[in-house]
């Protein structure tokens, strides 16, 4: 049965609590980031998708210069704060870590970032200055971590920036699509806060390009357009069933999280997640903390093919959620328009795929899972339809650049909405890279 | 088992670490502790007049998020009353009569004030006395310590009327608070004083409260210079002890090596540089005195793992070990190994390489991780890349010799050779 309010006040508390609390003492800090060894062109840095200095950061702590470290980090990540708390560290920057090869634990990278973000943050320290404005004006099409990253390189460079989103918060993904024991609605508020403290930054709310503003209306009020609206619901999966209630898509259950009150999320009693990347982790957890009695995920392929980190899927399983491999969602069975089963097809792996991960093929044999709830994680679909009525070129709603400048001239685009869909930290970065391209074409500068 | 008991000028103690005198010997409590966890002997805090003390006394410096990697202090000799120490000085003899009790000692600045100082701690039944011509602080304002120490012809004068009256063992104990210890050294060797010890306290400033503008520690809005003491003085204090060890005079007389010993190995490398025994002061400060334990087993392995069966076997097989630059073999040349398989990848030999000494390492750009080698045509085997490793044993420096034949600076000198030839 899917119902809401199955737990108390208290284990909601104790279920969405930090996973990844942050250092209680500046002692502690220390003890951590002594432990970096300032490797010269260090791995972290290279494996960090914004290349933030880690080793510069880190011994910017031991040396009491956590304005210094909070510099150094939102200089190359202005959302240096929240990746510190949902980045995959341990297939990035700690991944990378040379303790690795002492069989030593990694430097709690993530966590010492958040500890100098947080302080910046927390007291408000803007430690940029924002050059006098330029006179000239440019469009961003989503508040998420692309958008606002290009606006803070933006607007730091004298350009009045206004953001259009279509939801009533920024943040994106960040406030919308992350499990809550990552972030906090009040943390992605004041993270957002933080990013247009820096002044000549507008975010229009509830304005959804193509309904309440038009990209002609854009390109003719501004000198430039970035795209950084990111990707959408889920893709259907194509089986019978799909319609039925209790289906939900992952980023739409994660986001109604995030927007209510725990004890106003229905979840059921046994819930099966389909998919095995990041998102799918997220929900799973998510149900199971809610209260679902039995979660499991199933994916197509193989442990080995997951697309979500060995540490992810730790959690969920030490969360008592459970994994399903090599089991395709073939069909979802109902009674009374309720899901009542999930049948699946089981797959044994064949030859690469096009991504080059082995594709899975049917055995002829078939699997039943009784389950009351099916949550969608087979990754995000593309604007594709809002793409192509502005014309903008695209592949399968993918929009196609070139040094992120778009067919159109003047209309640059980044982040989910480019690639399809990664990591915050890979949209930060787009944002910054779409920024330079911006402010080669306006004001004909190196960004 | 080795033997590790200690005879020092015929003070017998069952293992050769004594506590320095200093606050954790000053008073029957504090010894008695000692005792009890192990301590082969103590050096009891300065006797003298008395003095009164301020508040605060001691700051550290703290390094990498080690603290107290040095250590200083402004307190001056004891500031109880003498009969008091006389009464416990007595009592921790009685109970432990095995151990030595070595009593420290500065009277006023007359003949009739050490010789009565004397007496009076003679009939305690103290196994011996160390001078402290050595203090920095306090006591040097008044003609003492650190101001005898330091001029030859006062400390010779005072060691003269000590060994006038004293009828056990006397140890001179000498400031680093000099450009050398040797000429003090001598001048008490040649007084008569039965053994030498050293280092006391360096004069210091350990760091100044960026908030006040006040030096540490702190008095009321001021400071003055500290003692500077702990594993950070270890370096000077063997470079001190291995003059006196090498000068033909000051070496007739048995040394207790001070300064910064903390473990069994920097207490064996004192004795190989030629300490007859060692006294502990910061390390004790920090830790407690539970450190003696593994200070008497490690050293007792090691002496079982090199074959050593008493510490006699190896008290002073380093001292010849340290030569003048211009006996140093100009023909030996050795050069830096990196050993790929222990890399991390860190690059720091790399950088410390490239950007303060010979750009001697090659870097082989790698997402994420470099590749580094030595280009060996290069490498002046200067150890850098060694000591900044993170890693044991991964670099480590391969001997490759010019020539076979031993050839000093002088001889090289003599036979006209080419300077640059790298």
């Amino acid at each position: 049965m899917i119902k809401s309010n199955r737990l108390t006040k208290e284990q909601y508390e104790k279920n969405f609590a930090d996973i990844h609390p942050p250092f209680e003492t500046k002692e502690a800090t220390l003890v951590e980031a002594n432990r970096c060894l300032f490797c010269y062109d260090a791995p972290c840095t290279k494996s960090c998708p914004t290349s933030i200095d880690i080793p510069k950061f880190i011994k910017q702590i031991t040396t009491d210069n956590i304005k210094g470290s909070a510099h150094t980090i939102f200089q190359s990540n202005i959302m240096g704060a929240g990746c510190s708390k949902v980045c995959p560290v341990e297939k990035l920057c700690e991944g990378s870590c040379v303790y690795n090869f002492m069989e030593e634990t990694p430097v709690t990278i993530a966590r010492l970032q958040r500890y100098s973000t947080e302080k910046a943050i927390e007291k408000n320290w803007q430690l940029f200055k924002r050059k006098a404005s330029t006179g000239k004006k440019v469009a961003i099409v989503g508040a998420g971590p692309a958008g606002l990253s290009c606006a803070h390189v933006l607007s730091r460079e004298g350009i009045d920036v206004t953001i259009y989103e279509k939801e009533s918060k920024a943040g994106g993904l960040m406030t919308y699509g992350i499990a809550a024991y990552k972030v906090t609605p009040e943390f992605c508020k004041s993270e957002v806060d933080y990013i247009t403290g820096i002044g000549g930054i507008e975010i229009k709310y509830n304005h959804a390009l193509g309904q309440n503003v038009s990209m002609e209306e854009l390109q003719k009020n501004y000198d430039a357009v970035f795209l950084a609206m990111g990707v959408g619901l889920a893709r259907k999966i194509g089986i019978p069933g799909e319609e039925l209630e209790g289906v939900v898509d992952a980023i739409e259950y994660i986001y109604r999280l995030r927007t209510n009150e725990y004890n106003a999320l229905p979840v059921g009693d046994k819930v099966a997640v389909i998919g095995m990347g990041m998102t799918a982790i997220d929900a799973a957890t998510q149900a199971k903390r809610l209260g679902a009695k039995e979660v499991t995920m199933v994916y197509r392929r193989s442990e080995a093919e997951k697309s979500c980190t060995q540490h992810e899927l730790d959690i969920a399983r030490l969360d008592g959620c459970a994994t399903i491999w090599l089991a395709a969602p073939k069909e979802i069975v109902g009674k009374d328009g309720k899901v009542t089963a999930l049948v699946c097809d089981v797959m044994k792996l064949g030859e690469p795929d096009s991504l080059g991960k082995p594709a899975p093929v049917a055995t002829g044999e078939t699997i039943t899972l009784d389950v009351d709830m099916v949550i969608k994680a087979t990754g995000q679909k593309p604007f594709e339809e809002l793409v192509n009525a502005n014309n903008v070129q695209n592949k399968y709603g993918k929009i196609t650049i070139d040094n992120n400048a778009t067919n159109i001239k003047g209309v640059f685009a980044g982040g989910d909405c480019v690639n399809g869909g990664k990591e915050v930290v890979d949209a930060v970065q787009a944002g910054k890279d779409g920024a330079k391209a911006i402010l080669k074409f306006i004001l004909n500068v190196e960004g | 088992m080795a033997d590790i008991s200690a005879n020092f000028l015929g003070i017998k103690s069952p293992n050769p670490f004594w506590l320095a005198s200093a606050p954790p010997t000053d008073k029957q409590t504090n010894v008695l502790r000692a005792f009890e966890a192990g301590w082969g002997g103590v050096v009891w805090k300065t006797l003298g007049s008395q003095v009164k003390n301020v508040s605060s006394r001691y700051s550290a410096v703290d390094y990498h998020g080690s603290r107290v990697m040095g250590f200083n202090n402004i307190e001056l000799i004891s500031d109880r009353p003498l009969d008091i120490n006389l009464k416990e000085i007595k009592e921790c003899i009685r109970l432990f009569p095995d151990r030595a009790m070595v009593v420290s000692l500065m009277a006023d600045n007359n003949k009739e004030s050490w010789h009565e100082l004397i007496k009076k701690v003679e009939d305690t039944g103290a196994h011996g006395f160390e001078l402290n011509f050595g203090c920095p602080h306090g006591m040097t304002e008044r003609g003492m310590g650190a101001a005898v120490g330091q001029d030859p012809h006062i400390a010779k004068m005072v060691v003269e009327w000590v060994m006038e009256k004293a009828t056990i063992p006397v140890i001179t104990k000498l400031t680093p608070n000099v450009h050398s210890v040797v000429p003090t050294g001598r001048a008490v060797v040649e007084a008569g004083t039965n053994g030498l010890s050293l280092i006391n306290t360096i004069q210091s400033v350990t760091g100044i409260d960026l908030d006040t503008l006040v030096p540490n520690p702190y008095v009321a809005g001021k400071s003055v210079f500290g003692g500077y003491c702990g594993p950070a003085v270890k370096p000077i204090a063997l470079k001190f002890l291995t003059t006196i060890s090498q000068n033909e005079v000051t070496r007739r007389v048995p040394v207790s090596g001070i300064g910064g010993v903390s473990t069994w190995k920097d207490a064996v490398e004192f004795m190989l540089r030629g300490a007859s025994n060692v006294q502990v002061c910061t390390a004790v400060m920090k830790h407690g005195f539970r450190i003696i334990e593994d200070m008497c087993e490690g050293m007792n392995n090691w002496m079982d793992e090199k074959g050593y069966k008493t510490i006699y076997d190896f008290i002073g097989k380093s001292v010849n070990n340290i030569t003048h630059w211009e006996d140093l073999d100009i023909n030996y040349h050795h050069i830096a190994k990196i050993n790929q398989d222990n890399c991390i990848h860190c690059g720091l030999c790399y950088i410390a390489c490239e950007d303060t000494s010979h750009q001697a390492i090659n870097l082989d750009y790698g997402n994420p991780y470099n590749n580094y080698s030595v280009k060996d045509d290069d490498c002046v085997g200067c150890n850098l890349c060694k000591l900044v490793c993170p890693v044991d044993n991964c670099i480590t420096m391969e001997e490759k010799r010019v020539a076979p034949e031993y050839m000093n600076w002088i001889d090289f000198q003599k036979k006209g050779m080419p300077l640059n030839d790298h």
